[in-house]
């Protein structure tokens, strides 16, 4: 285990929402006052450690702590209870616009920035070039800042933050403002920062930023932490969170149909789905690149069910869909049911490199609604020759030209 | 892991782990307080720098808005109440308030100091709230720093003063120096105590901040500022009298006066002003202790007050 630089221990955070303000509300409701007042645990019993080097990603829906978590951190909020420990210098860029007060120049902002943050002003002197030339708005550098854009503010907040030499730097969802060379710099910067050994805590909702970049990611979830360690697997807890969260909708939306009665919603649902071997028809967890396989997909209709479309995909272990493909692109007419029925979706010779891939099936109506998916009906194991790497297998071979 | 991640880790291993945010403690936290904020001088004197350059930014005269206030109280209490009510001493008229614009000016350059540092010092954690939900720093700094350029404008007004005072041929000198040099250490310390107790409510309390400016035109009237000491004694006496000495701010600017105002050394000043202004100093220091305190001890839910 590496130095911890971040220890959180026994963190909750309590929010009380009141909903008066000034002395009259309250001289008024005085004493009524908890009529006026909601408790809300914006996290609770958070235990984590952090090491020198990580990369955290901080993933989970809105609303589960995510940010809050970033300003225990940062020292900005206190704990109600626990205590949170730190080492070294902390640099953070938590929201856009912060720090920076809009009457002053760039310059001026950047020289209190960097005050902020714990730099004197001779090192800014030394900074401030590489700063203003990596945000990339040398122009406006002596404009007041209320006339930036959103874009130029990040720039130059992430810019400053980046430069002062911090141990840890906290990033919340910020960067997406950025356009893409500039995102694409950020990430740049922050691959640099881990080579050096600093800790990234990133609060983001780019799940794909997370499997690229992170060593650990923590799913939280109203308050708690719901999964902690490598990013696949937080990403997956967090991605079948998502898929029930979705199922609930759609239920709600089918009941609410139902209850109108207007136009009953097609009903119904996936009951199984399997991966089975092209010639001898018996399911297999584990295949050859190159093997003909078939997607079996048991489908149980509620009453009858008529013009829906039914659709298969294979995803990496990241989510990343590798293919996908459904009735209605592979033009066949789907039959009226009136009761379960399996289906085939016949997949010859696949070109898949080795890994772990999942199988997704969704059952869609011709209009479009969805009525039921699995984001993980089954997994597939794939044998590659040891020739190549990625997802797709190709025949490869090397020669002079 | 690279040689570089590897010095760096070896590096923060042997830094001990710090609480992130205000440290606690009520009286054990004062030094460390003190320290916080000594380590984020140059933060604090960036902040008196934007403060006094954000504050008329995209005026065409700048500063001399800063000059202008005192200086049209000055010409507005000058002639009403100088000359329309006659307060003001003039052949024939005795009884009335010798050198009357230099005391009017050194009662309001004293209370002009209270007001700014007071009113600015209690929206000025609710102004800098961008900052304030930024990154953790010792927050006092946004109080003080409407301190530092309050001071500066003081410092500004003190030079008009001074002028003052040579134009009428009236240079105080010698030990009355004495008495300026106190007061304004009063003045100072007791004016911050308050400035830093009102912003740490204000944030809780919106309502304070425009509490705070009517009660500040009302206080004015409670400190001999624009009435001489003299007529004050012959009104109220006893208690009543005493209470209205023990205002810090009432010593402050009779401490201004015995001080600053040449033509008025022949008149009554209340007995031991030294003293008194002396014990006020000690007060202020222990309230200023007390405010930061709170203030402390406040500071730990701004961020989401804000």
């Amino acid at each position: 285990m590496s130095t911890p630089v971040i220890d959180i221990s026994d963190v909750s955070k309590r929010f009380v929402i009141r909903k008066e303000k000034s002395l009259k509300e309250r001289l008024v409701n005085f004493g009524r006052s908890n009529l006026h007042k909601d408790d809300f645990w914006a996290l609770r019993d958070v235990n984590v450690t952090i090491g020198s080097g990580t990369t955290v990603g901080l993933i989970g829906p809105n609303g589960s702590g995510k940010s809050t978590l970033l300003k225990l951190i940062g020292g900005i909020i206190q704990p109600n209870t626990g205590s949170v420990q730190l080492r070294g210098r902390l640099a953070a860029l938590l929201e856009l616009g912060a720090g920076f007060h809009p009457d002053l120049t760039g310059r001026e902002n950047v020289y209190l920035n960097a005050a902020i943050l714990g730099i004197s002003r001779a090192q800014t002197d030394r900074y401030f070039d590489a700063i203003v030339d990596f945000s990339g708005i040398e122009p406006f550098i002596d404009t007041q800042v209320k006339f930036y854009s959103s874009g130029m503010y990040v720039r130059l907040a992430f810019s400053v933050a980046v430069h002062v030499d911090p141990d840890i730097l906290l990033v919340d969802e910020v960067l997406a403002v950025g356009d893409e060379p500039f995102q694409r710099k950020c990430m740049e910067r922050i691959r640099g920062f881990q080579h050096e050994g600093r800790t990234i805590v990133l609060v983001t909702h780019s799940l794909d930023q997370v499997a690229e970049l992170c060593d650990r990611a923590l799913v939280l979830e109203r308050g708690r932490v719901v999964a902690d360690g490598e990013p696949q697997q937080a990403l997956r807890v967090l991605r079948a969170d998502f898929e029930s969260t979705r199922q609930n909708e759609i239920e709600r939306a089918q009941a609410r149909a139902t209850a109108t009665a207007a136009g009953a919603l097609p009903a119904g649902r996936i009951g199984w789905a399997a991966v089975v071997d092209d010639r001898t028809g018996e399911q297999v967890t584990e295949v050859r690149t190159g093997d003909s396989i078939r997607v079996r997909v048991q489908v149980e209709p509620e009453g009858s069910l008529s013009d829906w479309v039914l659709g298969v995909g294979l995803q990496t272990a990241m989510g990343t869909t590798v293919f996908g493909t459904n009735t209605q692109l592979l033009d066949v007419e789907t039959p009226r049911l009136d009761g379960p029925a399996m289906f085939d979706f016949r997949l010859p010779d696949i070109n898949l490199g080795e890994g772990l891939y999942t199988v997704r099936a969704d059952l869609v109506g011709r209009d479009g609604h969805e009525i039921h998916r699995v984001l993980e009906a089954t997994s597939l194991q794939v044998q590659g020759d040891g020739r190549s790497q990625g997802p797709l297998a190709v025949d490869s071979t090397f020669q002079r030209a | 892991m690279t040689i570089e991640s590897q010095s760096r880790a070896e590096r923060l291993a042997a830094e001990p782990m710090r609480p992130a945010g205000p440290r606690p403690g009520f009286v054990t936290g004062t030094w460390r307080s003190v320290a916080d904020l000594h380590a984020h001088r140059e933060l604090l004197d960036l902040l008196i720098r934007r403060e006094l350059k954000a504050r008329y930014k995209d005026s065409v005269l700048g500063f001399f808005w800063s000059l202008a206030k005192p200086l049209a109280m000055l010409l507005v209490y000058y002639v009403a109440i100088g000359k329309f009510l006659g307060a003001e001493q003039v052949p024939g008229r005795p009884g009335g308030i010798p050198g009357f614009a230099i005391f009017i000016f050194s009662g309001l350059t004293a209370w002009q100091l209270f007001s700014d540092i007071v009113v600015g010092g209690t929206g000025s954690i609710v102004a800098n709230s961008g900052l304030v939900k930024k990154v953790y720093v010792p927050r006092e700094v946004y109080p003080l720093s409407v301190v530092g350029a309050a001071l500066f404008n003081f410092a500004i007004q003190m030079v008009i003063l001074l002028g003052a005072t040579v134009l009428m041929g009236e240079i105080p000198t010698g030990r009355r120096w004495g008495y300026f040099f106190l007061a304004l250490a009063v003045l100072i310390v007791w004016s911050t105590a308050v400035g830093l107790l009102l912003a740490a409510v204000n944030v809780y309390l919106r309502d304070v901040q425009y509490l705070i400016e009517i009660l500040i035109m009302i206080l004015m009237w409670a400190s001999p500022i624009l009435y001489a000491w003299k007529f004050v004694g012959s009104h109220i006496k006893g208690l009543l009298l005493d209470l209205y000495l023990s205002n810090p701010m009432t010593l402050v600017v009779l401490g201004f006066q015995r001080s600053l105002w040449v033509a008025g050394s022949d008149e009554p000043y209340p007995a031991g002003l030294g003293k008194m202004l002396a014990a006020a100093l000690a007060v202020s220091v222990l309230a200023l202790w007390i405010c930061q305190r709170v203030f402390a001890r406040l500071q730990s839910n701004f961020a989401q007050e804000l």
